[in-house]
């Protein structure tokens, strides 16, 4: 009997011991160096051409010149990108080479120690790049991560729609632009194109409208005091809340995405819609999301948002952000290194030469072909404020709120000044 | 489950035997069943088990289950309960805002989750009222002889195949206000002032994600009920008829309370999908617009993984598990208990 037993347990001792070794070996997949090469993981957002080839044509040039180094690229769509991030960062690990827009996530990510301080590896370097997207990046003076592209919000509209609605000029102030909007529709044409299942093209309109209204550091002032309830935000929702009065909107735009075949970049592709507001990537996306591929081409053209009569901001301030990446706290020292090579002029040139990015390294505006996005870069570099998406230069759970409480103001849902209240609510907890 | 091998009058019985001689009159109420089983017995019978074989053999038996089962079981739920009593933004080691029951306080005054108790209720209620009777309906239907029937049988039952997300994607463009098949066939048959902004109108976005999930689940409750069907022996239909009972009585009177088991246990299926509903939800609407369709569990998702709210989003969770649990345990001990007699194990000390 006794024997019986032992051999039992033994059988289930071992049993128990594969099983834990099992667990064990699924819990092993750090980026070591079994084979001596030091693997870069890099998470990137560009899933869709041209970026998405231009950044695979750089990583495999980069491994043909550092034959030490592997990188394996995991593109990934925006909000994927956010939620396998979150996940992985939960474990408090973090892949070698991420996608971040610096602001409020990435303050986070240094507190969670999740990212490396590269300010050491700065002097020399950094004089080449754009000041003003930089300090978005940095974290208490320090620099966590780097810009490759800073871009801007605008107005990107259909030269055909507007003329066949009579207009001569794009909208200089809110009044000319609430009137072109009237014109469009009477033209029977859609005059916004707005994706507000995403929510987040919504808050462009909200943000813009505060710093028309309040000046360049109204929103930054507004957070900083964490109260909302001021008077040139409740304005900002009375003012949008005149152009939602005007339905301005294609049919069902709170169901709409602002990819997909039917979504709010694929309906100014299309033709359908006269404008949207969105940033400097639209007319590619539109080309891409539209029937034909190709989306309006040269008829597509940028005018900023217009300012608001008796405000105290100016229509040269801009609302807007852009792409960079911050390296892992446990990368292989060599992503630095490949992080430069990506911001080299060179390398720049490249993105810039597709049109989809307006780089940041100096110089490299150049390659641009573009006109409109030439009239983008020019109109960043020229800007008299700068103020960063919110939802990225704030903590999430305020930019959540605010993309969520706007986009109830836009479905009638909310007034003006529940707006304000649950945004401050968001920003006092 | 050794307890129901070494039981031999445990699960091996067809449950629903007992009542039949009498449900096959029409107009004669349900008995109540005997209970044969003294449990005294069983927990007698457990005692010679573990004299018999000794503690070292069954905890090592157990071990390997026991260890899975606490570290992704239990393990993941305690973390969960520990999480929700902090505020944390879930990044990098362990929480240590330590805020009490504030989170569960907040929830109880959040108008979306109590909006989302409210759409689930909705969507319970008309699950059981639409959905079921719907899948009952056809699996009756199904079971006649008709001409190509075992066709039917895999057309509806199709949908459950496909995962809830391809589901989703499909209805989306189905449901697309302008270019949706939806509105083109209602237009096209000239009903164009029935053509809705399905998915973008706050008012009508729930029902269609019902009728989104109703599509999908049908089929697998008809297959079930289907399933039950063919078990009931044709005797029992031909006693009553022969006794004189028309089809509807056959139906209320011999096939349905045979039925009962079986819409028991639907019912706690489709209640406890409707509570932890997500997927098809989230690619159809985000919960949106405006909240019109969110659930508990995309309310969870929207603070844990977009608003890194993870200690609001944790109790959250906690709230799904524990009406999840309640829900189960309640309906297991009142409605499941005789269909399950002898299968499960039950507090001991009792009757």
């Amino acid at each position: 009997m006794t024997t019986h037993i032992t051999r039992r347990s033994l059988l289930g001792l071992a049993g128990a011991g594969a099983g834990a070794a099992l667990l064990g070996a699924c819990g092993n997949d750090d980026g070591g160096s079994a084979d001596g090469k030091a693997t870069i993981e890099w998470w990137h957002i560009s899933n869709t051409d041209p970026m998405l080839s231009v950044w695979a044509e750089l990583a495999n040039a980069y491994m043909a010149q550092h034959p030490d180094v592997k990188i394996n690229i995991t593109p990934l769509e925006n909000q994927a990108f956010k939620s396998k991030l979150t996940t992985v960062t939960q474990s408090g690990k973090a892949p070698s080479l991420f996608s971040s827009w610096g602001g409020g996530v990435l303050k986070q990510q240094v507190e969670a120690g999740l990212v490396k301080d590269i300010s050491g590896a700065m002097p020399g370097f950094i004089e080449n790049i754009s000041p003003v997207p930089l300090k978005y990046y940095q974290v208490d003076g320090k620099q966590y991560a780097l810009p490759f592209d800073n871009g801007m919000v605008g107005f990107w509209y259909n030269k055909d729609l507007f003329a066949k609605a009579g207009i001569a000029a794009p909208p200089q102030t809110w009044g000319e632009f609430l009137e072109v909007v009237r014109k469009l529709k009477a033209s029977g044409t859609i005059p916004i194109a707005l994706g507000g299942k995403e929510k987040w093209p919504a808050h462009f309109y909200f943000s813009y409208l505060v710093l028309r209204i309040g000046g360049a550091d109204a929103l930054e002032a507004a957070n900083a005091a964490k109260d909302f309830r001021r008077p040139e935000i409740i304005q900002a929702g009375q003012r949008l809340k005149e152009l939602v009065d005007l339905e301005p909107f294609q049919p069902g735009f709170l169901g709409a995405t602002y990819p997909n075949p039917d979504g709010q970049a694929a309906l100014v592709g299309n033709g359908k819609a006269a404008m949207e507001l969105m940033g400097q990537w639209a007319p590619s996306t539109q080309a891409a999301y539209s029937t034909d591929q190709k989306g309006q081409g040269d008829k597509i053209a940028f005018f900023p948002f217009p300012a608001v009569e008796g405000g105290a901001g100016k229509i040269t301030d801009v609302f807007g952000g852009g792409n960079g990446f911050a390296i892992g706290h446990d990368a292989p020292e060599q992503t630095v290194d490949f992080l430069k090579f990506l911001l080299s002029l060179e390398s720049q040139r490249k993105g810039a030469a597709t049109n989809s990015i307006i780089p940041v390294a100096k110089g490299a505006e150049e390659a641009l072909t573009d006109a409109n996005q030439k009239l983008v870069a020019k109109t960043v570099s020229e800007a008299t404020g700068f103020q960063l998406y919110l939802d990225q230069a704030w903590a999430p759970a305020i930019g959540e709120q605010i993309n969520a409480s706007v986009t109830e103001l836009i479905a009638g849902k909310a007034s003006p000044e529940q707006v304000a209240e649950s945004i401050t609510n968001a920003a006092k907890r | 489950m050794p307890r129901s091998v070494s039981h031999p009058t445990g699960t091996q019985r067809p449950p629903s035997a007992r009542g039949v001689p009498a449900t096959a009159r029409p107009g004669v109420g349900k008995q109540s069943a005997p209970r044969p089983r003294s449990r005294g017995r069983s927990r007698a019978r457990l005692r010679t088990v573990f004299r018999d074989r000794g503690w070292p053999t069954i905890v090592v038996f157990l071990a390997p289950a026991l260890l899975l089962f606490c570290l992704v079981v239990l393990g993941p739920i305690v973390l969960a309960a520990y999480t929700s009593l902090f505020k944390w933004n879930g990044f990098g080691g362990l929480p240590t805002d330590f805020i009490g029951l504030d989170n569960y306080r907040r929830m109880l005054a959040d108008e979306i989750f109590l909006g989302d108790l409210w759409r689930g209720f909705i969507l319970v209620v008309l699950s059981l009222g639409v959905q079921l009777p719907i899948a009952l309906a056809l699996a009756l239907l199904l079971n006649q002889k008709i001409r190509f029937r075992a066709v039917y049988r895999v057309m509806f039952f199709a949908p459950y195949v496909l995962s809830e997300v391809i589901t989703a994607v499909l209805f989306t463009m189905v449901l697309s206000p302008e270019v949706g098949l939806a509105n083109e066939v209602l237009r096209a048959v000239g009903m164009d002032n029935l053509a809705a902004e399905w998915l973008s109108d706050p008012d009508t976005v729930l029902y269609a994600v019902f009728v989104v999930i109703t599509w999908k689940y049908f089929g697998f409750y008809m297959i079930l009920f289907l399933a039950a069907r063919q078990g009931i022996p044709a005797e029992l239909i031909e006693a009553a008829s022969v006794d004189g009972a028309d089809s509807w009585r056959v139906f209320r009177h011999v096939t349905l309370p045979l039925l009962g088991p079986t819409i028991r246990i639907a019912i706690f299926l489709s209640i406890i999908g409707t509570i932890q509903l997500f997927d098809a939800v989230w690619v159809l609407t985000g919960g949106g617009p405006v909240n019109a369709s969110e659930t508990m569990a995309i309310t969870m998702f929207q603070y844990g993984f977009r608003r890194f709210e993870v200690g609001y989003g944790t109790a959250i969770s906690m709230a799904m598990f524990i009406i999840s649990l309640v829900f189960a345990l309640l309906y297991q001990r009142f409605v499941l208990r005789r269909d399950m007699e002898g299968a499960i194990t039950v507090a001991k000390g009792r009757s």
